[in-house]
């Protein structure tokens, strides 16, 4: 449904841009008749709108597969200052699919992490579309110890549609690296604050995932693995995933409701493509209220919380 | 151990552990049987279940490794009469209600008499204590649930407790899809489970079995102290189907087998299934002098 709204949003995002640069410099006499009928367009777009205000969880999936949703370079231009981007894994390789360094937030030194996919096609392809191989999570490893050893607070934000399963990223031992970050976060003693900001599929997403708080946002998406595969491991026809994204609850707010994530940050109708500052003005308030809480605690305390924090996932009492 | 002490055992726990191992085994029947011919998935050849017990599942002829039951591969490794289940009571949870899990949970336990794809239990090997998790390729093919990542968790959370050296045998298809994020999150929770072991001076040894796959290979399989892998094992995290699906050629032969993972430095040595009690016992008494524990 979201598709149609959405394609159906486009020439009237169009018009509407158009008149706004025209009225730029215009005369007074013509503004007041843009006027007009630029609060009848956005009229119409409103109503169009309060279509998205309940959205299946396969519309979710689709918003968070956008290829113009806010992405990790974005984030960091607009939530942080003074970025210094980490290269390499000092093993045998730098893997775009993740993009690590150390900025400040609110003039406090943090480092940075996540999942990259690009822009453009060049840029997909340099970055594997976000699928990351080992490198790149022995890289986000490194980054992570060396923040622990400043005392700096890690934020990661996943986005990935999960591990790379290449010939090359099984030869380097893409297992063994996704199981080495959970056992080494779940000890970190700094503050881990993880953000899904769109698609998180699988152990790749996991990976940068082990954190105290995990926030979402409201039509980001975290499963077991993609609606498609899920399809085709259980009834062997990947075309059946609208039906997998309903079965699986992998919606924000399933999530919430299942007590994995604390906080569910609302996007703007219709999608965070429709209003980035909106929404990084959001992600700058909740940022600041769960590094503040999670700032308080003592490393051992951090440690001790996160490892509650998963501990009690599935914990079964009395047996 | 001699055949009358097998034929008799001593505690009514110790009874029902090997009447679990012989029923693993195939060699359950009360009664005389005919003898049952066993074929080998690889090679075609066919011998009596006798024969393929005595040499523990492995192939006479070709030496491929079938896959064993989590109580009978418990009786190869551990000395006789020093069985001890741990949490025999956890059963699967349908977190998600998905449809037809339960009837499905209920078709595997009775097909394996198994209650979750994990036997976790205490016993001695080569007279040392130890706490050792078996993972069952026969229920919903070893995959991680919830109660499975509970299972593993608390045996870890044991061993770390009594300051006992920990085995994990490995057999999975990875996260268990009916229980969704559940199981993805049972990853982290063995995971954080091991890094507490560690930090607590513990070893652990893991073994990888075929196949080890998916979320298993990469969270505590993966994380051994000493990692053993049976022969021909596949180990990998995405599967081979997949991986072919994504670059479009085919897998050369061998790929992500035990032999395969030696020879990139994932795994310590390729062990026989035969030669893997000897094995263990070796590692485990060279770690149970000059031990330093808090």
């Amino acid at each position: 449904m979201i598709k149609e709204v959405l394609q159906q949003l486009e020439p009237l995002d169009a018009q509407i841009d158009a008149l706004c640069s025209r009225a730029d410099d215009a005369e007074m006499a013509s503004t007041t008749t843009h006027a007009a009928e630029l609060a009848e367009l956005s009229a119409e777009e409103n109503t169009l709108l309060q279509r998205c205000t309940s959205l299946t969880p396969e519309d979710r999936v689709f918003l968070a597969r956008r290829p113009d949703r806010p992405h990790i370079t974005e984030m960091i231009d607009n939530l942080f200052t003074d970025f210094f981007e980490q290269c390499g894994d000092r093993q045998c390789k730098e893997d775009a699919a993740i993009l690590c360094g150390i900025a400040r937030f609110h003039g406090m030194p943090v480092t940075v992490l996540g999942h990259r996919k690009g822009t453009t096609l060049e840029e997909n392809l340099r970055c594997n579309f976000g699928m990351p191989g080992p490198e790149g999570y022995r890289k986000a490893l490194r980054v992570m110890k060396q923040a622990e050893k400043f005392h700096r607070p890690i934020i990661t934000f996943i986005d990935t549609p999960g591990a790379y399963p290449g010939r090359d990223a099984e030869e380097r031992g893409q297992g063994e690296a996704i199981a080495r970050n959970l056992m080494e976060m779940s000890g970190l003693t700094v503050p881990v604050l993880a953000i899904v900001t769109g698609e998180g599929s699988s152990g790749g997403a996991l990976g940068l995932g082990v954190a105290n708080h995990i926030l979402m946002l409201e039509n980001a998406v975290y499963s077991v693995l993609s609606p498609e595969g899920f399809a085709s491991i259980l009834w062997k026809d990947a075309s059946r995933s609208g039906e997998a994204c309903t079965m699986m609850k992998l919606t924000a707010q399933d999530l919430y409701a299942d007590g994995i994530v604390e906080e569910v940050i609302p996007e703007p109708l219709g999608g965070a493509q429709r209003g980035r500052q909106l929404l990084f003005s959001r992600l700058d308030t909740a940022i600041a209220v769960h590094l503040a809480a999670l700032c308080k605690m003592s490393g051992k305390a951090l440690a001790d919380q996160r490892y509650k924090k998963y501990r009690r996932i599935g914990e079964m009492r009395g047996a | 151990m001699s055949a009358i002490e097998k034929l008799f055992p001593t505690s009514p726990q110790e009874r029902s552990f090997q009447m679990k191992a012989r029923r693993d085994a195939g060699t359950a029947a009360p009664n005389w049987v005919p003898p049952q011919f066993v074929e080998c998935k690889k090679c075609g050849r066919r011998a009596t279940r006798q024969v393929w017990v005595k040499s523990q599942y492995v192939c006479p002829n070709c030496g491929v490794h079938l896959a064993i039951g989590a109580y009978y591969r418990l009786s190869t490794v551990l000395d006789h009469g020093t069985f001890k289940e741990l949490n025999p009571d956890i059963a699967p949870n349908d977190v998600l209600h998905f449809p037809d899990y339960q009837e499905k949970l209920a078709a595997a336990s009775v097909k394996t008499g198994l209650k979750e794809a994990a036997v976790t239990a205490i016993g001695r090997i080569g007279g040392v204590q130890a706490v050792v998790a078996v993972l069952d390729s026969r229920f919903f093919m070893g995959s991680m649930s919830t109660a499975v990542g509970e299972k593993i968790t608390r045996a870890i959370e044991y061993a770390a407790d009594k300051h006992l050296p920990l085995i994990i045998f490995s057999a999975s298809g990875g996260a268990r899809m009916q229980e969704g994020i559940f199981s993805l999150m049972q990853m982290a929770k063995t995971s954080a489970a091991l890094e507490r072991f560690n930090r607590s001076g513990g070893l652990y040894i893991s073994v990888l079995t075929h196949p080890t796959t998916g979320g298993v290979t990469a969270s505590f399989a993966s994380l051994g102290d000493i990692t053993l892998a049976e022969p021909g094992a596949l180990i990998g995290f995405a599967g081979p189907r997949v991986i072919e699906q994504t670059i479009g050629e085919k897998l050369p032969d061998g790929f992500q087998r035990s032999e395969f993972q030696l020879e990139h430095g994932f795994v310590d040595q390729v062990v026989p299934r035969t030669e893997l009690k000897e094995v263990l016992t070796r590692i485990l008494q060279l770690h149970t002098q000059g031990r330093k524990r808090r």
